[in-house]
């Protein structure tokens, strides 16, 4: 069984991998358009692909439009990441059950779906390894997290269209499909063909690439197809202007934090906790109790947060620790480029500019980033 | 690795899916008024105990359908029988917690995080300084030296507090007075009617040092405000920083590292300490807001 | 056209201005006017104590950091001398001191201003006296406002 080929018609491939994929029991979720974002969410086939539209994004900006009218993957990342499905935005984690001299404890939960995940870009495929530093690999790995990650099966995208807002060439996470993918697709699209190059990741991505060869027509991956998919991937870097060096990024903050544009970005900043919230590599999360009306149970229920919000650094009893945007705006960025790596040995950003597009304000970290290292040989 | 269909299909339910966030149970056995607004609690567990603190710990309470708050903890099951939680009603969890009488079922987590290592802290003096409720973790660290009162040398228990009446473990203190060749000092801030202690700031017990400086190992706890004026002063004379552990405060709300609310600068307060060196608390502690 | 020199503001100063003609002459080298908008600070806590101020209007705001928020200890104002952490090694700040109202302040640079003390003991010994009678002030007042008056005191 050969490590790549190339399936084509492309639209047949993608809808007989979706079948293989739900076959073994998995819910594929990919790209799909919904109230003008390319959103993620559980898909059937081909059909249900954004199929001939394109994105445009910018600070505070983002627009779909129509592209060539048979393309798969002619697009960015929108607001949602894998981290979406692999760490849910409220879930509950164990409940209590009142009993007449105390509680109970009661555990029992709906065990989340097993999930595919087509079309993942190479940032989401480097953020989710930075999920799993955070909430699989240390001393206490959620458990949730854990087995939705064993579970999980990656279909990468070569990324053939970056956004204005995009920088992962600079931060080293893209825009080539290079781990944590079962399969990685290139879509090869020219005016005679539709094709899509599949390359393997892991023995279960060849077990259904062999599954997909029985049922759609394939050829041996040549030369020509690997040169194909450099073209696309010199186009794609070129493109991007954006840029961060995430190791100079890491000293200029840290050694920076009463820089005068911490106070500058404040008087932007809304605090809406957007950026947070359409990272893929941000976890914060809290844990509040919800009662039944009858007072008899109280879940424990777990959802995002952001270190945005007031309450994200109270003191129990006092007040918050960051109790102004300067402060906060100040903490998610040192934290994301910075002291993440003191953390988890590597930087928390991905430069897949979520953030960036998604600001109501338009800032732009690097930008601010730029800002605070003029002058300072960044 | 072949896959298997089979189990991958099956959407069984899993069990601890709360994992480390998963309390146990244990009961109040008894309540102990402390001031006004703090309480001891004594816990001995319903299910399987959690396993044995060291002073300076602290574990994730839980009172049923309020909420969970970090208590560092005030006596270890292997010394005083039961857990001992020094609680003082400040929020709503914590006053709930306060108001649960010989009975109540608590939910306990931990313990979590880097305490103070007091067996490294043999063949030196040992100097003791808590402020407030800050003495509620020093507890251990007290009862250890104490136990083994040879293995040291010159010990010093510096106590402050706001007034006298707000001071904890009065009991307590007055045995460990009792202690041959055990120094022990009190002041208050305000005195009140009948206090005829000291009454000024915890740093004038810090002159003349009761023990040599540049021998003393540092057990310190407090507000953050006097961690960094009495760390300063020991230093200014002549204390190694590395040798003076301090125990921050910061929201530790998963205890495990992964919720991300206890952060200060690279520490993640929850499991890189509460208990850290002066030498690595200075520098964060002097960043405003952070 | 008269021009107001460092000297003439020093003068104007209650603080100073019955020092002899010679000693407001040294102080004034190494003197310096300053304009301070709210939400500078004039020290930090736990930094090099390199400056005293003397303000002639605005306000100032005494100050430690705590974990959530600057706990304020005392405000100082017009006519006020500000810092004495200068006089004593290590010449570390001991307190925030934050402009908490469009202030001018004259500025001394302490390290000038010790030279001159120690080369010239008589003008140090006044200028001591000065400090220490301000030193005395706010000691006595902080030490009434511990005593919580308007709560009622803390009789024992």
């Amino acid at each position: 069984m050969p490590e790549s080929c190339v399936l084509s018609p492309a639209d047949r491939a993608v809808d007989e991998l979706v079948a293989s994929l739900s076959r073994r029991g998995y819910t594929v979720i990919g790209p799909r358009l919904r109230d003008g974002a390319i959103v993620l969410e559980e898909i059937e086939g081909a059909t249900s692909l954004p199929v001939g539209w394109s994105d445009d994004q910018e600070a505070a900006t983002y627009r779909v439009r129509r592209h060539d009218e048979r393309s798969l993957f002619a697009y960015a990342v929108g607001p949602q990441s894998p981290r979406r499905y692999l760490t849910p935005p409220r879930k509950t984690l164990w409940s209590a059950v009142r009993t007449e001299r105390g509680f109970t404890i009661d555990e029992q939960q709906p065990a989340a779906p097993d999930y595919a995940f087509i079309g993942v870009r190479a940032c989401e495929l480097a953020a989710v390894g930075i999920q799993d530093k955070v909430l699989r690999d240390g001393p206490h790995p959620d458990p949730v997290y854990a087995r939705a990650r064993e579970r999980a099966f990656f279909v990468g995208v070569n990324c053939g269209h970056p956004v204005a807002t995009c920088f992962c060439t600079s931060m080293g996470t893209g825009p080539q499909v290079t781990a944590g993918h079962d399969l990685a697709v290139t879509e090869l699209l020219t005016d005679g063909a539709h094709q899509l190059l599949f390359e393997v990741g892991t023995e279960r991505g060849a077990e259904v690439l062999a599954e997909l060869q029985t049922n759609v027509q394939w050829r041996p991956a040549t030369d020509a197809d690997f040169a194909a998919l450099q073209q696309i991937l010199d186009a794609t870097a070129v493109q991007m202007t954006r840029r961060l060096d995430p190791v100079a990024a890491r000293d200029v903050l840290i050694n920076n934090l009463e820089h005068p544009r911490w106070d500058d970005v404040a008087s932007r900043c809304l605090s809406c906790t957007n950026c947070t919230l359409v990272c893929p590599t941000c976890f914060c999360s809290a844990v509040e109790d919800v009662g039944s009306l009858d007072g008899e149970r109280a879940d424990r229920v777990q959802r995002w947060d952001s270190c945005f919000t007031l309450g994200h650094s109270v003191l129990h009893g006092a007040g918050s620790v960051r109790g102004d945007t300067r402060s906060r705006y100040r903490q998610w960025l040192t934290h994301k480029l910075s002291t993440w790596w003191d953390q988890f040995d590597v930087s928390g950003c991905v430069g897949c500019g979520r953030c960036i597009t998604w600001c109501p304000a338009a800032i732009d970290i690097t930008k601010e980033v730029a800002a605070i290292a003029e002058g300072q040989d960044l | 690795m072949p896959v298997d269909v089979g189990a991958l299909s099956q959407a069984e339910p899993v069990d601890r899916l709360g994992g480390p966030m998963v309390p146990t149970r244990y009961e109040v056995v008894s309540r102990h008024q402390e001031t006004a607004d703090s309480v001891t609690l004594a816990l001995m567990p319903v299910d399987a105990p959690i396993a044995d603190p060291t002073p300076g710990q602290f574990t994730m309470l839980y009172t049923f359908g309020v909420g969970e708050i970090p208590i560092s903890v005030s006596g270890c099951p292997q010394r005083e029988g039961a857990l001992l939680h020094t609680i003082r009603g400040v929020g709503a969890t914590s006053r709930a917690l306060c108001a649960l009488e010989p009975g109540a079922v608590v939910g306990v987590r931990g313990p979590f995080g880097v305490g103070w290592d007091v067996s490294a802290a043999e063949g030196s003096d040992v100097l003791i300084v808590a402020g407030g409720i800050g003495l509620a973790p020093l507890r251990p660290v007290i009862r250890e030296v104490l136990t083994h009162r040879d293995r040291f040398g010159r010990v010093a228990i510096l106590i402050g507090a706001r007034t006298p009446g707000e001071l904890l473990y009065t009991e307590q203190i007055a045995q460990w007075r009792s202690v041959p060749d055990v120094h022990v000092d009190v002041t208050v801030d305000a005195a009140t009617r009948g206090w005829s202690g000291n009454v000024g700031l915890i740093t004038m017990l810090l002159d003349p040092l009761p023990v040599t400086a540049t021998a003393a190992s540092v057990f310190l706890c407090g507000p953050e405000v006097m961690i960094r004026v009495t760390s300063r002063n020991l230093v200014d004379a002549g204390t190694d920083p590395d040798r003076i552990f301090v125990s921050l405060e910061r929201n530790m709300h998963c205890a495990i590292r992964q919720c991300g609310h206890c952060q200060l600068g690279p520490l993640f307060v929850c499991a890189d300490g509460p208990v850290v060196t002066w030498t690595a608390a200075g520098p964060l502690l002097a960043v405003r807001r952070w | 056209m008269n021009t107001i020199t460092i000297r003439d503001l020093l003068a104007e100063q209650a603080v100073l201005h019955d020092l002899p003609a010679a000693d407001l002459d040294l102080i004034a080298g190494c003197a310096r006017n300053q304009y301070f908008t709210p939400g500078a600070f004039l020290a930090r806590e736990d930094t090099d104590a390199n400056q005293f101020f003397v303000i002639r209007e605005g306000k100032v705001a005494l100050e430690m950091h705590s974990p959530t928020g600057s706990l304020l200890m005392e405000t100082l104002g017009r006519g006020e001398l500000v810092g004495w952490s200068w006089l004593f090694e290590p010449y570390r700040w001991v307190f925030d001191v934050e402009v908490v109202a469009p202030t001018r302040a004259i500025v001394i640079d302490s390290a000038c201003l010790r030279d001159k003390c120690d080369a010239d003991a008589e003008f140090g010994y006044r200028l001591m006296k000065r400090f220490a009678r301000v030193i005395a002030d706010r000691l006595q007042t902080t030490r009434v406002r511990l005593l919580d008056l308007y709560g009622g005191g803390n009789a024992r």
